[in-house]
């Protein structure tokens, strides 16, 4: 070990914050310049940690279950008398669905309808929160070799949930979209009125730029669009809400807030990349 | 480590040696650990808010009272993990927890000398001031007015959930953390 004099010991203890904090001035400004390292950092560490993570997540769905079991017990008889009710007009909503089914396909063989293609998607498990207070954002733990590349679109079982922006070796991470700076092309299924989705780190993204004259009716069903060349059209995004003012939310219909497990599809789209790392809203590629 | 009492010592064995490094290196481990817990999707409200308010709230409670327990370089590890884990813009964070650490250095021979609620007092003006700094901060780096209701939220959420960490940092700071009962 290196014997220095007391006095030099002193003056480096006394110089070491400072520098420091300098330092940290300098990380900053590294980061807004080149956006990219602290994106490879973040994936290399997502990448150290994901076996953690997924060790982890296990266990932790199992209490989370539990839990929500503990809290079911209570409500089961009026849960059991809402769930009879639905599962009636379900019912009915079965057979008509299963009878448009039938007129659609012959209709579609009238047609000579080119039918879409099968896609191919991988499953992946949430297994970190990786937004903090000024993103919204997940983890995704995928295996090597997985397929997952920049810009494909992750779907939970209810709806639209983000865009895969990173991607490391066994992680991957997903903008969501009530994150800041997610922008979704967007159609009102009634009306046809196309619109932005334009997130703001709030549980409701706003719907923005709706074509003038058309009016959002609360609960009408809000899908994606084609446009940009980003997202297949049609896939369910939310239902219009208003909050307590007069500006057009959407709520969710994927479960933002408690993400499990989500499914990453390939539509071999490329219109629009997503940005490089949020924070910043350089859409350029 | 406290020497009360002068005189000639047998040397310490190995066993004691290692205890007294754990000892050390605990405040920093624990700070670490629970960072990561906190990014694990447990589902708990707020929980976003908490990863900033649990690395200012730690940093300032060892800063103040053992200070020897979390060197400059530890915190700027931590605020550099705490940076990474999140996804706002790099460095905010070190630099807040490091001028955290300066501040609640300057001020510790006051401070410990308090009582419980000055000190808590104290850590509502470092909460507000961290909470203003960000916001600012990335306000700056993204060039756009972010909404004002986040930082207000972790303001807060540091500010009470303060009490609630200080008595088990407390017990870890009087058993764990201490070198001397090693």
């Amino acid at each position: 070990m290196l014997r220095l004099s007391i006095q030099a010991r002193q003056a480096i203890a006394r110089l070491t914050l400072p520098v420091l904090i300098v330092l940290s001035l300098g990380i900053i400004l590294l980061g807004r310049a080149t956006p990219y390292v602290p994106e490879r950092a973040r994936t290399a560490l997502s990448d150290a940690l994901a076996p953690i993570y997924a060790a982890g997540a296990v266990p932790l769905s199992s209490v989370r279950d539990a839990a929500a079991d503990i809290g079911q017990v209570f409500t089961l008889r009026s849960e059991n008398l809402r769930l009879r009710a639905e599962n009636e007009r379900l019912r009915r909503w079965y057979d008509v669905a299963m009878a448009l089914d039938a007129e659609n396909a012959t209709l579609k063989a009238n047609l000579h309808w080119i039918p879409d293609p099968t896609l191919s998607y991988v499953t992946a498990r949430v297994v970190a929160d990786a937004g903090g207070v000024y993103a919204r954002s997940v983890l995704l733990s995928v295996g090597p070799h997985n397929g997952v590349r920049k810009g494909q679109i992750a779907l939970d079982a209810n709806g639209l949930v983000g865009r895969v922006t990173e991607v490391g070796h066994r992680s991957a991470r997903v903008l969501l979209i009530t994150d800041i700076n997610s922008r979704i092309p967007v159609v009102l299924e009634q009306s046809r009125a196309r619109a932005i989705l334009v997130g703001e780190n709030t549980p409701y993204p706003r719907l923005m730029y709706v074509a003038e004259g058309t009016h959002p009716a609360e609960g009408e069903r809000v899908v994606t669009s084609a446009e940009a060349n980003a997202f297949p059209a049609g896939l369910l995004v939310g239902t219009v809400h208003y909050g307590s003012g007069t500006q057009p939310l959407l709520n969710p219909a994927a479960n933002l807030e408690k993400l499990e497990i989500v499914r990453i599809f390939d539509y071999g789209l490329g219109g629009i990349m997503p940005p490089e790392a949020p924070g910043r809203t350089a859409m350029a590629q | 480590m406290t020497d009360k009492t002068p005189g000639i010592r047998p040397l310490l064995t190995v066993g004691h040696r290692l205890d007294m490094a754990a000892r050390y290196c605990f405040p920093v481990a624990l700070t670490v650990s629970v960072l990561m817990l906190l990014s694990m999707p447990i589902g708990l409200p707020g929980q976003a808010e908490m990863q900033p308010a649990w690395a200012l709230a730690s940093v300032y409670f060892w800063s103040v009272y053992r200070p020897a327990s979390v060197p400059a370089g530890a915190v700027f590890a931590i605020g550099l993990l705490l940076d990474l884990l999140a996804q706002g813009p790099i460095g905010l964070g070190v630099l807040i927890l490091l001028l955290t650490q300066a501040t609640a250095l300057r001020f510790r021979r006051f401070l410990t000398r308090q009582g419980f609620a000055v000190v808590w007092l104290a850590f509502t003006g470092f909460a507000a001031a961290a909470a203003a700094v960000e916001w600012a901060g990335v306000s700056v780096i993204t060039w756009r007015l972010l909404p004002v209701q986040p930082a207000l939220f972790e303001c807060f959420m540091s500010i009470g959930a303060y009490p609630l960490l200080a008595v088990m940092l407390i017990r870890a700071h009087r058993t764990l953390a201490a070198p001397e009962q090693a």
